[in-house]
């Protein structure tokens, strides 16, 4: 009954997402699109964060080398977009996996420690090779061209531009959703509550986590390279810690422990982030001072809190 | 030869700072086994505190280094109080997050309240100038000052760690808390303590650093950054590999700038990256792995 229930509001949910570039004001079809984006990027960092349970600090250089990397294509080559989005997804990868090479062998605070760093050194890079990724000016004066595939679509129209990254964040967030539910998926589970005993069952937990962070780093990246025609630039903030700090803030402000949390969560930043933005220019502290007060009294988050209550109930 | 001289004075002066600010976030580490993100963020505050003291009121540097660490020490106490506590009892992963969060109010307050352009602070009299060292090599007077407060750091805290009570208190709650406490040891007084000790040492360090590097918005960040790279490489927690790793960083800064500076950002990441492929645990730690 109440699984059926759930189904429906989803549903209801996709619904009036498709439906949501006819009845809202322009401007929040740019919302609507940078919520869909960022609640895929926040998605792939709890596959590693709830699911997983390692603590990510530097997931903002995934995201951004998807972003460097379509927009990279879109300049010099004219790609179509969904083949720059695909290298965008195998460049973020890589990246997570060579970082998590070097990070996922040690303990939950090293992990922490390591991310934000070599984090910060993909930023610094971005920041200091001028020749190839032009500096703090960073990539933009790129024109959209084809999607690919041969569908016909005017990409520079931010409604048609809003359904295409529907259509790829439902796809992804199926894909990963079938992830988190796959007998892998469990086993991630069962290594963050007791990595010990999974590894006296004979699994081989870093390879584990590896494998969760480089997926997680694919998802992160292809959720950058959908921002790049959104913002129509790619520049090193994208990769500084304070991106990083985002997809942290949406899981846990929608909550860890379900799939849709990070989603949730990024509905609601992105909201917020719009509506104090455009009163005061201290939005770091406030995301800082929500953060620190949903740790200390809202642990399971928005969604997370009512879903708890709502399936206790009788 | 005396190029090579002047950039291992370099190092030392580097490496003294890092190792200044790298065991603070040992210290608090050991004890309350949480990593303080906002490590970076109070030093910071020291720095910008010396400025305000300095140059806006008009007082010595002797009384901003000894004000502006307290200062910073008492709003250590407060977080502690006010905030950490809640979390104390819960996973690492909320410590982290917290610490982070702090990260986050204390950037974004500094911002606000001193704006984001760049200070600078002048050394006092007595410290201003060069002195011909290595015959004629001219080496700034502060940046021996720098040295000199870093050897008598190292010093006074082997002495506090190794032979004063407090210190052999503060060895016993990072060894084992519960036992600690079973010992009548009051180990809430001493976890407050410590992590106002390590605010301490942080806010010292930005008071040292603020005369020879510019107060700006973004100093935190970056030596947060360098301490995590020393921790990494000396290993966690360890007294001996804070130093360690703080002397191989102020090598790589000040060989790197003189010998390699197109690629010497990159080196202290790829100094972690060695270590961390063959020794885990950093040079002189234990037991990291997950």
């Amino acid at each position: 009954m109440k699984s059926a229930i759930l189904l429906g509001a989803l549903a209801l949910t996709i619904i009036l997402l498709i439906a949501l570039p006819w009845v809202v004001p322009y401007f929040y079809i740019f919302i609507g699109t940078e919520i869909l984006i960022m609640g895929l990027f926040a998605a792939s960092f709890n596959l590693v964060f709830g699911y997983t349970g390692m603590l990510s600090f530097g997931h903002a250089a995934f995201f951004g080398i998807g972003t460097y990397a379509t927009a990279m294509l879109l300049l010099h080559l004219q790609w179509p977009l969904l083949a720059c989005l695909l290298v965008s997804m195998g460049v973020g990868a890589v990246l997570a996996l060579v970082i998590g090479f070097l990070s996922v062998r040690l303990n939950e605070v090293y992990f922490a420690m390591l991310t934000l760093a070599f984090g910060m050194m993909v930023f610094s890079i971005a920041h200091m090779w001028r020749s190839v990724t032009n500096g703090s000016d960073g990539i933009a004066g790129f024109t959209l061209g084809a999607f690919g595939l041969g569908i016909d679509l005017t990409l520079g129209n931010p409604a048609v531009y809003y359904h295409v990254v529907l259509a790829i964040v439902i796809v992804a967030s199926l894909v990963l959703y079938l992830i988190c539910r796959s007998s892998f998926g469990l086993t991630l589970q069962a290594i963050r509550q007791n990595a010990e005993r999974v590894s006296f069952c004979g699994l081989n937990i870093r390879s584990y986590r590896l494998a969760a962070f480089t997926i997680s780093g694919a998802f992160a990246g292809l959720a950058g390279g959908m921002m790049a025609p959104f913002l129509r630039v790619a520049s090193p903030e994208m990769m500084h810690w304070a991106t990083s700090a985002e997809p942290v803030l949406m899981s846990i402000l929608g909550g860890t422990g379900y799939f849709l949390g990070p989603f949730v969560g990024s509905a609601l930043f992105v909201l917020l982030e719009t509506w104090i933005t455009s009163v005061t220019q201290a939005w770091m502290l406030f995301l800082g001072i929500v953060l620190a007060l949903m740790v200390m009294f809202f642990r399971r988050g928005i969604l997370g809190t009512f879903l708890d209550w709502w399936l206790d109930k009788k | 030869m005396s190029g090579l001289g002047a950039a291992l004075l370099n190092s030392l002066d580097i490496g003294l700072l890092l190792f200044v600010i790298a065991v603070g976030l040992n210290i608090v580490f050991g004890v309350l086994n949480v990593i303080n993100f906002a490590h970076g963020a109070l030093y910071m505050l020291g720095a910008y505190l010396a400025f305000t003291l300095m140059n806006l009121l008009g007082l010595s540097f002797i009384v901003a280094l000894i004000v502006a660490p307290l200062a910073v020490a008492v709003i250590a106490v407060l977080i502690d109080r006010l905030v950490l506590r809640f979390i104390y009892e819960r996973d690492v992963a909320d410590s982290l997050l917290l610490t982070f969060a702090l990260l986050l109010i204390i950037n974004e307050s500094v911002r606000m309240i001193w704006g984001s352009g760049i200070h600078t602070v002048q050394p006092p009299e007595l410290l201003r100038g060069s002195v011909g060292i290595f015959g004629d090599t001219l080496y700034p007077v502060y940046s021996l000052f720098v040295i000199v407060v870093g050897l008598v750091l190292v010093a006074a805290l082997w002495f506090i760690f190794n032979r004063t009570r407090a210190g052999k208190i503060m060895r016993a709650a990072a060894l084992d808390r519960d036992m600690a406490e079973a010992l009548c040891i009051n180990t809430k007084l001493v976890v407050t303590g410590v992590f106002a000790f390590g605010a301490w040492l942080a806010a010292l360090g930005g008071v040292v650093a603020a005369p020879m590097r510019a107060v700006d918005p973004g100093m935190g960040d970056k030596i947060i950054i360098e301490s995590f790279i020393v921790v990494v490489i000396g290993g966690l927690g360890s007294f001996p590999g804070a130093l360690a790793g703080a002397m191989v960083l102020g090598l790589i800064h000040g060989l790197g700038g003189r010998y390699l500076p197109e690629i010497n950002l990159l080196l202290p990441f790829v100094g972690m990256a060695l270590v961390l492929l063959f020794k885990p645990n950093g040079l002189m730690g234990k037991g990291a792995n997950a």
